[in-house]
């Protein structure tokens, strides 16, 4: 089977981003060759803790991955890739699926050839073709889908593999790979890019739990924002309250903001509306607290509460603090 | 300024939304313009109405019904419309639709800028703008959460994951919006009664000069081989607080090894 190429997704401080790790354990299934993996060059390089953190996970070359343009323009990105993908002869492209990753796909995709999936949540090879899950309809269908191509461009939701090391871990190679964007792609010009700052919780696309406030917490995060760190999670939130400007823009779920799929997603004075259902239906196990008894989201809810947010929220955080002594 | 707005005809994202043998169904009457094409077409007219100058071309590809798709945009104010209809096009993936968008667009000539929502609301790849962008040989700006038009070079601003970036492009370019651009109009009775005279073409495959065998099932480089509902959660539990609420939210956490 042919090797494996993964786009290694990192930090502006050059640290791995978690959903990389699910990316190479999910690639080592997909091949008995290698796995390669791309780190773009950006201004954060490849160190020795991110090589380690590769080797274990069985990733045996790291392609230092630079272009004359920027590699955060996605037709720049794209054309690197490809021309990794022509040099390594890899039959699948495996990357995170961030709307920057799936934007680099479909060019890459119409580049080389290769049918393209996104927002996977499962990927297996059956008789020597990708079929890859995903959820569609607001996470209420489930599809299979089978690329035709010989390359396949797949994009993969955080949370969708458990993350393990290789059984024979090893030290990756460092190889140069130097491209030239096309005068196409070098049109759109990167005026600017302000990394968020780090919040010291996990990331909302990546987390493990997420806790999530509507409009029901009425401007006060307080409540969630303790619970979730209780329970190392993420905050998220509606676009109610994204709207009210009760917290960032960058923390909304839904259709048009963050997906997640954390084994456990809480909301808190959430309604479940359509809209932000797309963004969390596949989630684990999901909780509701919700002073309504009619609120949609008690329909998806593994366990409903019907109560005031800002009396559940503080007592099972005190309590989880009790209980881990 | 011309600017041309593609928009899809989806399923109803309130109603039942359904898959038979791999596709969408959209016979159910209960189709409807793609929530977050309003905020494209509203970027548009913006941006014409600020020119003081120019011309909005609705454009969409589907069957028969996605037509309302078009006249929804008419009655917000566009121009015209195209509308790309031929049974080969069904089964198409996200390339497929953008290769018959690209031609269509083609067709329309001399496009300054290309709008299209960030994403539909069914399928959710969020594939088709950059598609389109590289099919037409054209710079790509999506995401778009403001955008603004000077002097032929349209500059956007795009939240991401973990930063905000302004891209910058000269014209022609293309460019997917949010729904945090805009607030949409909505079609004022002068609106829905002129809509009915605006031109609306509708075009074939051959009209196009497209090869049908590059669309549709057949060039679908991917291939729906099953789909189903997905089973509802079973085990759902609904208490009431009656003042230990939290404690026992705790102890459903530790049960399931989630805390
Ligand atoms: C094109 C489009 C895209 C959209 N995209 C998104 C998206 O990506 N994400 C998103 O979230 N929304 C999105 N929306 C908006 C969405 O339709 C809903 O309006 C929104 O999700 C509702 O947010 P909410 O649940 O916080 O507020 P509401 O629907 O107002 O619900 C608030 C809930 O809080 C409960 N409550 C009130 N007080 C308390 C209390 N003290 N304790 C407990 N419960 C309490 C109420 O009973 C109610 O159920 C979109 C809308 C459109 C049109």
């Amino acid at each position: 089977m042919s090797d494996i190429l993964v786009l290694l997704d990192h930090t502006a401080a050059g640290a791995l981003r978690a959903p990389v790790r699910e990316l190479v354990t999910l690639a080592r299934t997909l091949t008995d060759g290698a796995v390669h993996g791309a780190w773009a060059v950006d201004g954060a390089e490849p160190d020795d803790a991110a090589l380690a953190e590769l080797g274990a996970l069985g990733v045996g070359t790291v392609h230092r991955l630079t272009s004359d343009g920027d590699l955060h323009v996605a037709a720049v990105l794209a054309e690197a890739l490809a021309s990794l993908v022509a040099a390594t002869g890899v039959g699948t492209v495996l990357a995170t699926s961030s709307f920057e990753n799936k934007e680099a796909a479909a060019h890459l995709a119409l580049a080389t050839g290769a049918g393209v999936v996104t927002d996977a949540d499962a990927v297996e090879r059956v008789d020597g073709r990708l079929v890859v899950g995903k959820t569609v309809f607001a996470g209420t269908w489930t599809t299979r889908t089978a690329v035709r191509t010989p390359l396949a461009v797949v994009t993969l939701k955080a949370n969708s593999v458990t993350a393990t090391d290789a059984p024979a871990p090893a030290a990756p190679q460092v190889v140069e790979h130097a491209t030239t964007a096309s005068a196409g792609a070098l049109r759109v010009r990167l005026v600017s890019r302000t990394e968020r700052p780090a919040t010291g919780r996990p990331d909302l696309g990546s987390a493990n739990v997420v806790v999530v406030g509507g409009r029901g917490t009425e401007g006060d995060f307080t409540q969630v924002e303790e619970l979730a760190d209780v329970l190392g999670g993420a905050v998220g939130a509606t676009r109610v309250a994204t709207d009210e400007g009760w917290i960032g823009h960058d923390a909304q779920i839904g259709q048009t903001g963050v997906t997640v799929s954390p084994r456990l997603y809480i909301g808190a004075g959430v309604s479940g509306a359509v809209h932000h259902r797309g963004g969390m239906q596949a989630s684990g196990t999901i909780v509701a607290v919700n002073s309504d008894p009619d609120a949609p989201i008690f329909e998806i809810a593994d366990l409903g509460i019907v109560g005031d947010l800002r009396t559940v929220l503080p007592q099972a955080a005190a309590e989880l603090r009790r209980l881990k002594g | 300024m011309k600017i041309v707005v593609c928009v899809k005809h989806v399923p109803d994202i309130q109603s039942d939304r359904r898959i038979a043998d791999g596709r969408t169904v959209r016979d159910g009457g209960d189709g409807t313009l793609n929530e977050l094409d309003e905020n494209a077409l509203e970027a548009a007219l913006a941006l014409v109405e600020a020119a003081g100058e120019g011309e909005v071309v609705v454009v969409t590809v589907g069957p028969d019904d996605a037509v309302d798709a078009v006249r929804k945009g008419l009655q917000m104010g566009a121009d015209a419309g195209v509308h790309v209809v031929d049974d080969a096009v069904a089964g198409s993936d996200a390339l497929g639709t953008a290769r018959v968008l690209a031609a269509a667009v083609a067709r329309v000539g001399e496009v300054d800028l290309v709008v299209t929502g960030m994403a539909g609301l069914d399928g959710l790849t969020s594939l088709v703008p950059s598609a389109l962008a590289a099919l037409l040989d054209v710079p790509a700006l999506p995401l778009a959460a403001t955008l603004e038009v000077d002097a032929g070079v349209v500059r956007v601003t795009r939240n991401l994951d973990h930063a905000t970036e302004v891209l910058e492009a000269p014209l022609p370019a293309l460019v997917s919006v949010t729904d945090q651009t805009n607030e949409p109009r909505y079609p004022n009775f002068k609106g829905i009664m002129s809509a009915r005279k605006k031109p609306v073409e509708t075009l074939t495959l051959a009209d196009l000069g497209l090869d049908a065998a590059l669309v549709g099932t057949s060039g679908a480089w991917t291939e729906v081989l099953e789909s189903a509902p997905r089973p509802a959660r079973e085990d759902r539990v609904l208490i009431n607080d009656t003042g230990d609420a939290g404690v026992r939210l705790a102890a459903f956490l530790v049960e399931n090894q989630l805390a």
